[in-house]
């Protein structure tokens, strides 16, 4: 069987020639069908420009260096560009990170769920706003004619990231990638919504690439993950196997530093310096050199 | 000296909804409500709450960057609740507030230096350009950052090392009481814990009184001794840490308790049998 999401050796680099940083070290995981994978590490660690690069979202100034990205056994950094938009939202789709920026403000929520419906579905005006009260109604929106109705302003933070969910599931993709989808929320909505995403990944299917920095998260909607830092994989496996044993002192520090409602204070261990202190001093010392340079 | 360092009787703030017709009196809404709280000199209370819960509006008013509706604040045994902003300026300097976001709370064209010790300036506690200096690589180093930070810009810092920043600034005036708010809620767990850390030594070194404001649990369980939880503008509960997180009583504190992920698999924490409420259909948090 092959994987739905299978990354090889991924090398990104980013940042202007000469003074560009490596964000992607020989990266490599895969996602099997219908399985939600975490992919965890700090600020920095390249988790989100690895969900980037399998969208072919990466900002302009970085490149994939080396390496492959297959979703279902076909190499998408070797396919044509309008072959791989047509995947897009379709067949690989993404749940984004802060709910506030990802809707146009000018444009009806029923507006933007139809365009996309119209687009990859070929649907008629009106068979797109008989989906899309269905799709709302799945993600348990009350009254989802009304919120149609509505701008994104005029909704929720938590509402909003139900209709992103959406969409993500709309066209019944073979991946979702998830990028910090609850990060932004509450606990008592985060909940709510791991839950939907639960339920959604059930009924249609999909794998999960869930991109987060929270182990709780992890342990509660994902059965295997990746821990991920400077560019590189540290640990993979089952996560009741990482969460229980980690292998790596890494994923050792990472669980040491995480403060646990259920225990007392004590508990919290000093950690490592953080990554991304020790990445910025490196691109300031950079800067300087680049600065005080060639006279 | 009184044992307690802040008080607050049936502390109330209420700003006025968008009037329905141009002439007629627009109706109250009230964020925090009734509130009392009495922080000890030397402790450290987690404010407690959902988006939209007041704690934000709660933090300001003990502050005073808000005037409350009714009610009252002592501090240090001075009613400051209605004090005007003349009587109230001595006070302020023994008052201070760390902001959530130190990447908007830090001006992107003032050094380090200057804006670490803008406070010292304001009242006149600065002795020349050599002073400036030595003050702010001092409060630099209380912090844990490099002394040669001083001609850095907020820029060139990265999220964790500017949240440092906006504690020496709140540190450069030598307060007795400072409120926090959410200022680890965008760091990553081992920054977050560094910080924590930082706050946990600070307070030990120069006594503190905090309130620290917060959505997450297990960072006050951290930091606090006492938590109060807010829902809707009212005190839900409120006492120490170690009574609340070991029998919360209020259902509200349950739930809030209940939703938080801990890292250990749990089969079943998904399709648990709490039906999927929806969130109120209009308007996002304050």
């Amino acid at each position: 069987m092959t994987a739905v999401l299978a990354v090889q050796d991924l090398h990104v680099a980013i940042g202007p020639r000469g003074k560009a940083a490596n964000v992607l070290r020989g990266a490599s995981l895969e996602v099997q069908a219908g399985e939600v994978r975490g992919l965890v590490g700090e600020s920095g660690a390249g988790k989100s420009m690895l969900g980037r690069a399998v969208l072919g979202l990466l900002p302009a100034n970085a490149v994939v260096q080396s390496g492959t990205i297959q979703f279902e056994g076909r190499d998408l950094l070797a396919m044509p560009e309008p072959e791989r938009r047509s995947l897009l939202g379709r067949r690989i789709a993404l749940i984004p990170q802060d709910p506030m920026t990802s809707l146009n403000p000018v444009k009806r929520v029923g507006a933007q769920i139809s365009i996309m419906l119209r687009h990859h579905l070929a649907l008629s005006k009106r068979e797109a706003l008989e989906r899309a009260t269905e799709l709302l109604t799945e993600v348990a929106i009350r009254e989802p004619r009304r919120v149609l109705d509505l701008y994104p302003h005029e909704i929720s933070g938590g509402m909003r990231q139900r209709v992103l969910i959406a969409m993500a599931f709309a066209c019944d993709p073979s991946l979702v990638i998830a990028d910090e989808p609850t990060t932004a929320l509450d606990v008592t909505v985060q909940r709510q919504v791991l839950q939907l995403v639960e339920r959604l990944r059930q009924r249609h299917g999909a794998a999960i690439l869930f991109v987060t920095h929270d182990l709780g998260v992890v342990a509660k909607i994902c059965r295997t993950m990746t821990v991920l830092h400077a560019g590189r994989v540290l640990e993979d496996g089952e996560t009741a196997d990482v969460l229980v044993k980690p292998r790596h002192p890494y994923t050792r520090a990472l669980l040491a530093a995480t403060p646990r409602a259920d225990r007392p204070a004590e508990a919290l261990r000093p950690v490592p310096p953080a990554l991304i202190e020790s990445l910025w001093s490196e691109a300031h010392r950079l800067d300087r050199l680049a600065v005080a340079g060639p006279a | 000296m009184s044992e307690i360092l802040l008080r607050t009787g049936q502390l109330t703030f209420a700003y006025p909804e968008r009037a329905s017709s141009l002439f007629g009196r627009p109706a109250m809404r009230e964020v925090v409500k009734r509130v009392d709280l009495a922080i000890p000199r030397g402790s450290v209370l987690g404010l407690v709450g959902e988006s939209g819960s007041g704690k934000t509006t709660l933090g300001r008013l003990l502050v005073r960057l808000l005037q409350p509706t009714s009610g009252g604040i002592q501090f240090d045994g001075i009613e400051i609740g209605n004090l005007s902003e003349e009587k109230l300026r001595p006070l302020r300097a023994r008052i201070q507030m760390i902001f959530q976001d130190p990447q908007s709370s830090l001006n992107p064209r003032l050094r380090l230096g200057v804006t670490l010790t803008r406070p010292l300036q304001v009242y006149g506690r600065l002795k020349g350009r050599q002073d400036r200096r030595d003050r702010a690589a001092a409060l630099l180093d209380l912090v844990g950052l490099p002394k040669g930070f001083v001609d850095r810009y907020p820029h060139e810092l990265s999220g964790g090392q500017r949240q440092r920043a906006g504690i020496a600034r709140a540190l450069a005036l030598e307060p007795d009481f400072i409120v926090a708010d959410e200022i680890v809620s965008g760091l990553d767990v081992s920054t977050q814990a560094h910080i924590l850390l930082l706050l946990r030594e600070l307070r030990a070194r120069l006594g503190l009184t905090m309130v620290f404001i917060s959505h997450d649990l297990s960072v006050v369980r951290v930091l606090c001794d006492d938590v109060a939880i807010l829902q809707h503008g009212e005190l839900v509960e409120y006492g120490p840490v170690a009574r609340i997180f070991n029998s919360p009583q209020h259902p509200y504190t349950r739930q809030l308790l209940s939703a938080i992920p801990l890292p250990d698999v749990e089969p079943g924490w998904l399709d648990d049998a709490s039906p999927i409420v929806p969130s109120h259909q209009q308007g996002s948090a304050a």
